[in-house]
């Protein structure tokens, strides 16, 4: 874990309201495991006063994130250019536990919802390198939220689409789609789902994956102030007491939740 | 050149980290260089192990935040296992704060510590709004007198008494502090305040209230750093929205031996090396050799 001044290498508007930005931190790429995020520091005066917490969505010698603007900090870093200059500070958090590959034949199923795509790209990169089989699904609103479809399929033939609108892809809530691949592919293999995405898509996959005993690992999101465990702001409510967000997680064995 | 004394404790500079901001040290390993502090003040603990307020914990808010997190900790007997290992090693005064349900509770936990050598002295919360107790220590002249009293009883360690600002005179409870044989006072904790959301109606704090802090409580922080150094012989340590070193000289000109590094910590993992970088650099430009010779200078 450092804290970086980092150069902006590109900042560019991908969709709708979202914007990928690379940032020179070579040590967090480094260091950066899927999963983990990095706290930003968006302007260099006290507003917005505390810093912000992004996924890290992509490495490759320097760090990519994927972000919505959605307030002050983001639309401050929507108005960063090529060359500026932004603190940075990770890799943090707990990511994403990979399979055990001498486990029977895992396969991973990746959901994403929404901006939940974020961490998920960089994860299903991870996982096909190991060769693991790995299928995506992605969900969203509508058809321009759909995130990193063109990402996805670049690492796995098995990418799956549904808006809640139904003006792409299957017609309905992601989760239903989950169903539906359940039903239609094979169950030899040890399944491991992994899932970003608004709570009450996590609950609905959990409950699904818990059903069929599925092992799934859910990143949430709380309120964040240091990002290093030290104020504990971000407390998860666990089976075994209070963990947190920035430290044990972002993501969590959704069996141990108590939610 | 900047060496100070408080109590009983040598610091080689005046730059500490405030209790609860700064985990119990080990969070910030890779952050800073540990060994260059003044002192460390650790996160509060208390006897029994608590589990702290509900979600949500934290709010921004402008030039600051509001926290509620309720002391959560694992109690001291998790503590002296979990944590001393980890900070007898740093190599920097330890300075251990504590909080009670009542007299007993900081009593027993004072002793305890007592004991370990790695443990240069203790802070006594007695200033935390988001306990639900009939109020704080803090407010009240007479049971901060006997808090402070029965801990000095119990304990040959430094004993430093942190103030509440929400009270009507401080100066006052410092004195009361100071009567009962307090090392020093470090001031102030958090303003007790609120955020609301408008959508919902709803309190953005799951404990309705908590306490305000960083840059938007500075001015009367210092204020009140002011007030109370004027009119008690014991040091007293500031701490109030220090985000650099200048906001750490004008505690230090108000009257502060030394200061504390709270919220910063969270916006800036390695501001507190800066800020002892700083406060040199200041003292070096106005050619002041001394430390000492600044504090208070503002009258
Ligand atoms: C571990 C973690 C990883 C994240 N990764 C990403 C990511 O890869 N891409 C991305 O776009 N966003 C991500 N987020 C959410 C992101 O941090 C918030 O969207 C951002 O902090 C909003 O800042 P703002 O100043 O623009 O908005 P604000 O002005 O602070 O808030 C605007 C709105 O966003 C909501 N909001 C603010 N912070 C959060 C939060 N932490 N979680 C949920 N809602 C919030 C507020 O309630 C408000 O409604 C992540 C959050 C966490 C905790
Ligand atoms: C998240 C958070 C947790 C805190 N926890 C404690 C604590 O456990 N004990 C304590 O004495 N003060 C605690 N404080 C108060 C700080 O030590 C400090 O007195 C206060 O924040 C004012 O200084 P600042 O503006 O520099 O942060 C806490 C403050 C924050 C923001
Ligand atoms: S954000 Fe501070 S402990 Fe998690």
């Amino acid at each position: 874990m450092k804290d970086i001044k980092a150069k902006i290498l590109s900042n560019k508007l991908v969709g709708r309201a979202y914007y990928k930005m690379a940032l020179g931190a070579p040590y967090i790429a480094r260091a950066a495991k899927p999963g983990q995020f990095v706290q930003i520091k968006c302007s260099d005066g006290l507003e917005p006063f505390l810093r912000r917490p992004f996924s890290i969505h992509r490495v490759n010698g320097s760090i990519e994130i994927l972000y919505e603007v959605v307030g002050k900090g983001t639309e401050i870093l929507a108005g960063k250019k090529q060359g500026d200059f932004v603190d940075v500070l990770g890799p943090l958090g707990t990511g994403f536990s990979l399979p055990l590959t001498s486990s029977l034949e895992p396969r991973a199923i990746i959901i994403a919802g929404g901006i939940g795509a974020a961490p998920l790209v960089y994860l299903a990169e991870e996982l096909t390198k190991k060769k693991i089989k790995t299928i995506v699904l992605i969900g969203a609103k509508t058809k321009d939220a759909i995130l990193c479809e063109k990402d996805f399929k670049k690492i796995t033939r098995e990418v799956y689409v549904s808006t809640d609108d139904g003006t792409y892809g299957c017609h309905g809530f992601v989760s239903r789609l989950f169903h539906n691949i359940l039903k239609t592919t094979e169950s030899r293999f040890e399944t491991i789902v992994y899932v970003c995405g608004p709570n009450g898509m996590l609950k609905c996959i959990a409950e699904i994956c818990a059903e069929r005993s599925f092992e799934c690992q859910v990143s949430l999101e709380e309120k964040m102030a240091c990002g290093t465990g030290a104020c504990l702001g971000c407390a998860v409510p666990t089976k075994s007491g209070n963990k947190l967000a920035c430290k044990d997680g972002p993501v969590f064995n959704a069996t141990s939740l108590s939610w | 050149m900047m060496k100070i004394k408080i109590g009983k404790i040598e610091l080689k500079n005046p730059v500490m980290v405030a209790s609860g901001t700064f985990g119990y040290a080990k969070e910030f390993e890779k952050l800073v260089n540990l060994k260059h502090l003044g002192a460390i003040i650790t996160k509060t603990i208390t006897l029994n192990p608590r589990q702290g307020n509900p979600m949500p914990r934290i709010c921004e808010t402008a030039s600051g935040m509001l926290n509620a997190i309720g002391l959560q900790n694992e109690g001291i007997d998790d503590f002296i296992k979990e944590k001393m290992p980890y900070l007898s090693k740093i190599g920097v005064p330890i300075i251990i704060s504590i909080s009670g349900n009542n007299i007993d509770e900081f009593f027993i936990l004072a002793r305890r510590l007592n004991k370990i050598k790695a443990i240069s002295g203790i802070e006594l919360n007695i200033s935390c709004p988001n306990i639900k107790c009939r109020g704080l220590v803090a407010q009240d002249k007479k049971e901060t007198y006997e808090v402070v009293k029965a801990v000095r009883k119990t304990t040959s360690k430094t004993v430093i008494t942190k103030l509440s600002p929400n009270v009507t005179d401080i100066t006052e409870i410092a004195k009361a502090a100071e009567d009962a044989g307090s090392d020093a006072v470090s001031l102030v904790n958090t303003f007790l305040g609120m955020a609301i959301d408008v959508e919902t109606g709803k309190s953005k704090l799951g404990n309705i209230t908590g306490g305000l802090s960083g840059p938007c409580i500075k001015p009367i922080a210092l204020r009140m750093v002011h007030e109370v150094s004027r009119n008690i012989d014991i040091p007293v340590i500031g701490m109030g929205g220090i985000m650099n070193a200048g906001d750490a000289i004008e505690f230090i000109l108000a009257g502060a031996t030394a200061i504390q590094v709270g919220t910063a910590n969270f916006i800036e993992p390695g501001v507190s090396g800066k800020i002892i970088k700083g406060i040199e650099a200041y003292l070096k430009k106005h050619k002041i050799k001394k430390f000492q010779d600044i504090i208070g200078r503002t009258t």
